[in-house]
């Protein structure tokens, strides 16, 4: 682990209250090779672009919040964090050492082989799984679920901390039966501590005309709570913290 | 009622009987009493009474016949079957009094605005009895007015009641009148010297209106049908007796602020015997706590429509202190602390009373979590930095207003309102002059007349030059207003409830606190090119380039602002105060940054003329870009030793951005303000709401009637705000990201 490591950041929230347990730096990393249809941060899909910071410079502004963030920790997010695997590694290693807890946000889309290094370093994963259908998700965001399927795995086999985020789009994945087989393909994974179900919001949605990209899901309202609520029971049907 | 005797019993120390009798409580919530059946109708009853005076254009009656004083209104009752608590502060609930000796003027344009006038009579005494506003207008020189009517120095206390004056009230319960009188008529006897000066025979003066005050306090009482020359002897006593000696404050004074002061730990010594010996139940005393906060809540002044535009939503802060630890390392929450913040659940949400707590990181967890709860679910509670304060302040001291710590019965303060640090940077660019009239309002000085980009090192020289003037004129004009006021509108009754020894503070502020500190921050670090009008005067700036904004907890901005609070603070150090007072400053605005914002021309930091500034020491609107902590640190980087009268900051944020559910909100909300007063923050009020409620609550005011929101120091009824003013709390930063 190199401390002078440089990556590429969008931003940072100095206030997390969602992305993890506790009070919560969030980094967001620049860079994602996924397109969700819904994506919210479409600003830090570009992999040219944003800040560059070394590990030990971004460790050191996160240091500032410690009274905050003693209960929570620090969540890498994006973008995709694992796109700079070796950065995160690096961030996540330091905040350790400064006794913080530490969370990556992923779509697990990169090979375990690239990541595993950060993965093993950080104390949680919060695994965005986009659709159960890998067809879905590859029409969804571009790339089919295997790859997350098998950090998943390894995960598992070295009792990694899960949290399982998953998006509830209307017409796409707020759909009861992928909500079963949902259940039936986690209900038997002990990492998996919780499931969050994400409904589908269109806040970033001016985001995408400032980038001047067509916003394909314009006509498509956020899901009603009932309907949320009724994926939710299925998942705790199987015996799942949703 | 046995006690643990001490010191307290020798002489007035109302502490060491605190600190000898009290019980910190560490459970939760879960012993408090849901309201009676008596307290619901009578709350319904009040209830009735307040929309009937909101469908009346806010003003439900007038006593306009009558100068108020302690014993001036015959008794006056909601419900005489159904209150635990008596006393009005007339004889009709939510009728106002008036209280001509802050100013006459005041009295007759309040009455006009309400299609009232002075009656004939009262206009006779007037042309014989001289108030507190004719005397300052005597004494102020051309230069007072002219910066007063051009609003570098507005909100003072010249034609009203000057309030933030804290009695012990709780003095009334533990002691009875009759031994305050006692003590007060010794006070009298020792006041005898060699050489009886001026200072000397205003002082024996006021003892002895003091002591006019208590008898005629005891009379108000009698009147009730009470006695309190002796001691109270259960709970009921004690909130009665000290809600006595509130009243006959409020019946005399419409001072800005009416704090409370901190008395339910005092109060929970008597409810915990009470329990002990079975005279009263839980629910009995939650009861008598709901039905006094019934008549906190009741508590009315009349004002003049220029005082409630820039004061906004018929404030009238009757602030009591919560919670706080004590100097011997318990923490003093106690059940009674439960209790007061438990009326916010059985009468529902409300701005009065200014429910503040004293937070420390070593308070007990599950009253903290409470807090976040209550919070979270009303809106209605600050927060102030016990850790800070007690150092100086000790661990009985309460919060004048909004934001101000004072010892209570041995402290007050000279409230002087504040200056507008935004148009004295103006006033710098602008050789003194005035940037909305022209008019020469400041020292003659050479302005700057280059068209190049501004300069930091000579807008800071002449910046400086402005504050040496400001400062003086500041100081002047308080020392003028405050001797006017002990002159014509002496606050006896209150002042019965002190010490006659007392420190005092003269309590100077600042507005426009982030206009500033970004301006400098944009002069410096961006450029700024001042764009002329054809009388050579500065009126607007074209900003290239970027600069570090206050809000991101950036070093560079954080410095300046640093340096913008010394910097006043050292000049109001130097200058020679009414009654020895020791200068001090705040960075509060209430809701007046509109007013403020209006009065002022366009700033450096590209903030357009008229725009309202942020309240207290908020970062301007939509300029802290890094989530609300970096926000809570810039703000927590100000020094409170050099403003050691509060600095306000407001925090809004929506329920979905604190966490996914009611438990994790709560923690996360904890953390917050355990994080924001390790680091240093001295003051935090909270708002947790969605931004569609409060839109929703503008077109439909009657769905929202107790729909409360916390503003810089205090807390408003949503819908009792002017429109202009519910606009600014929308359009403010409100914490979204998730």
């Amino acid at each position: 682990m190199n401390p002078k490591t440089t990556g590429q950041i969008h931003s940072f929230e100095t206030f997390g209250a969602v992305d993890g347990p506790g009070v919560r730096f969030v980094v967001f990393f620049q860079g994602c090779p996924l397109r969700c249809l819904y994506c919210h941060n479409p600003d830090s899909w570009n992999t040219n672009i944003g800040r560059v910071i070394t590990a030990e410079e971004l460790v050191k502004e996160i240091l500032k919040y410690r009274s905050f963030i003693s209960k929570g920790g620090v969540t890498l997010s994006g973008g995709e964090p694992f796109l700079q695997s070796e950065f995160a590694e690096a961030v996540i290693t330091l905040c350790k050492q400064n006794k913080l807890h530490t969370a990556i946000d992923t779509s697990g889309y990169i090979p375990l082989s690239v990541c595993k290094g950060a993965v093993d370093a950080a104390d949680m994963l919060l695994l965005d799984i986009k659709a159960i259908d890998t067809h879905m998700a590859k029409k969804l965001t571009g790339a089919g679920i295997e790859n997350a399927i098998k950090l998943l795995n390894y995960c598992e086999s070295i009792n990694k901390r899960v949290w399982i985020r998953h998006v509830l789009l209307p017409g796409w994945t707020l759909d009861k039966e992928q909500a079963h087989s949902m259940g039936v393909f986690l209900k038997d994974y002990k990492c998996v501590e919780k499931v969050e179900l994400l409904p589908f919001h269109k806040f970033g949605e001016y985001k995408w005309e400032s980038l001047n990209l067509e916003y394909s899901l314009g006509n498509v309202e956020p899901p009603e709570p009932e309907q949320v609520e009724e994926i939710r029971q299925i998942l705790i049907g199987y015996g799942l913290n949703a | 009622m046995e006690f643990t005797s001490g010191n307290w019993q020798k002489h007035i120390n109302v502490r060491d009987f605190i600190i000898r009798n009290y019980t910190p409580y560490n459970g939760n919530e879960s012993f408090l009493a849901a309201p009676t059946e008596k307290t619901l109708k009578l709350w319904e009853k009040v209830k009735e009474l307040m929309t009937e005076e909101r469908n009346s254009g806010g003003v439900l009656d007038i006593d306009d016949k009558t100068i108020s004083t302690i014993t001036a209104h015959a008794p006056g009752f909601i419900d005489k079957e159904l209150e635990d608590i008596v006393g009005l502060q007339t004889d009709e609930p939510l009728k106002r009094a008036i209280m001509p000796y802050g100013g006459i003027r005041t009295v007759r344009s309040s009455l006009a605005a309400y299609n009232r006038e002075l009656s004939s009579e009262l206009e006779r005494i007037f042309r014989h009895r001289k108030t507190h506003n004719d005397g300052v207008f005597d004494a102020y020189t051309e230069d007072m007015k002219k910066a007063r009517r051009s609003g570098i120095i507005t909100g003072l206390p010249d034609s009203y009641g000057r309030g933030r004056i804290i009695g012990d009230y709780r003095r009334i319960a533990l002691y009875g009148v009759d031994y305050l009188l006692k003590e007060k008529k010794e006070a009298k006897e020792r006041f005898v010297f060699d050489i009886i000066n001026e200072e000397i025979i205003g002082q024996r003066e006021e003892i002895s209106e003091q002591i006019r005050a208590l008898d005629e306090l005891k009379v108000m009482a009698v009147n009730y049908g009470y006695d309190i020359s002796e001691p109270a002897t259960d709970t009921k006593e004690a909130v009665q007796w000290l809600y006595f000696g509130y009243l006959a404050a409020i019946k005399e004074q419409n001072g800005a602020a009416m704090s409370l002061g901190r008395v339910s730990t005092f109060l929970d010594i008597f409810a915990e015997c009470d329990l002990q010996s079975g005279k009263y139940t839980e629910a009995e005393i939650q009861e008598i706590v709901d039905h006094f906060v019934m008549k906190l809540r009741m508590v009315r002044f009349l004002r003049t429509p220029t005082y409630d535009e820039l004061f906004s939503g018929d404030p009238t802060w009757v602030t009591e202190a919560l919670g706080g630890m004590g100097i011997d390392g318990r923490h003093m929450v106690t059940k009674m602390t439960y209790r007061f913040m438990h009326t916010l659940v059985n009468l529902g949400s409300a701005p009065e009373p200014n429910m503040t707590v004293l937070w420390s990181v070593k308070l007990p967890e599950s009253y903290k979590k409470y807090c976040a709860k209550l919070s979270i679910e009303t809106s209605s509670i600050q927060y102030e930095n016990d850790d800070l304060m007690r150092v100086e302040y000790g661990d009985d001291y309460g919060i004048a207003c909004c934001v101000s710590p004072m010892k209570i019965g041995k402290q007050m303060q000279f409230f002087g309102a504040r200056a507008n640090l935004a148009k004295a940077l103006l006033y710098a660019l602008n050789g003194g002059k005035d940037e909305k009239s022209g008019e020469q309002v400041g020292p003659e000085m050479a302005r700057i007349v280059s068209d190049e980009t501004l300069d930091y090192d000579e807008v800071w020289r002449k910046y400086d030059q402005i504050c040496n003037w400001l400062s003086r004129l500041y100081i002047n004009t308080l020392n003028i207003i405050h001797y006017m006021h002990d002159k014509y509108s002496y606050e006896r009754i209150q002042m019965a409830f002190h010490d006659e020894s007392i420190f005092r503070t003269s309590a100077c502020g600042l507005a426009g606190f982030s206009v500033v500190v970004d301006s400098l921050s944009a002069i410096k670090y961006a450029k700024v090119h001042p764009v002329r009008n054809e009388a050579g005067l500065t009126t607007d700036f074209v900003i290239e380039g970027e600069y570090p904004m206050f809000g991101n907890n950036d070093p560079r901005s954080n410095e300046i602002a640093r340096m913008v609070v010394e910097h006043f603070m050292k000049k109001l150090y130097k200058h020679r105060t009414y009654r020895q007072s020791k200068p001090t400053m705040s960075i509060l605005t209430i809701t007046s940054n509109v007013v403020y914002g209006k009065k002022t021309g366009a700033t450096p930091d590209g903030r357009k003329a008229g725009e309202p500034f942020a309240p207290g020491a908020n970062p301007m609107h939509g300029r802290d870009s890094n989530g609300c902590v970096a926000s809570m640190m810039s703000v927590a980087s100000l020094p409170f030793e050099f403003s050691q009268d509060g600095i306000s900051y407001t925090f809004s944020i929506v329920p979905g951005a604190l966490g996914k559910n009611q438990v994790q909100r709560a923690d996360n909300l904890v953390s917050l303000m355990d994080g924001y007063f390790t680091e240093g923050g001295h003051h935090i009020n909270v708002n947790v709401i969605n931004r569609e409620v409060l839109m929703d609550a503008m077109d439909h005011p009657e769905l929202y009637p107790q729909l409360t929101i916390r503003v810089s120091g205090y807390a408003v009824n949503f819908i009792k705000l002017t429109r202009e003013q519910q606009l600014d709390v929308i359009n403010r930063t409100f914490h979204t990201r998730f």
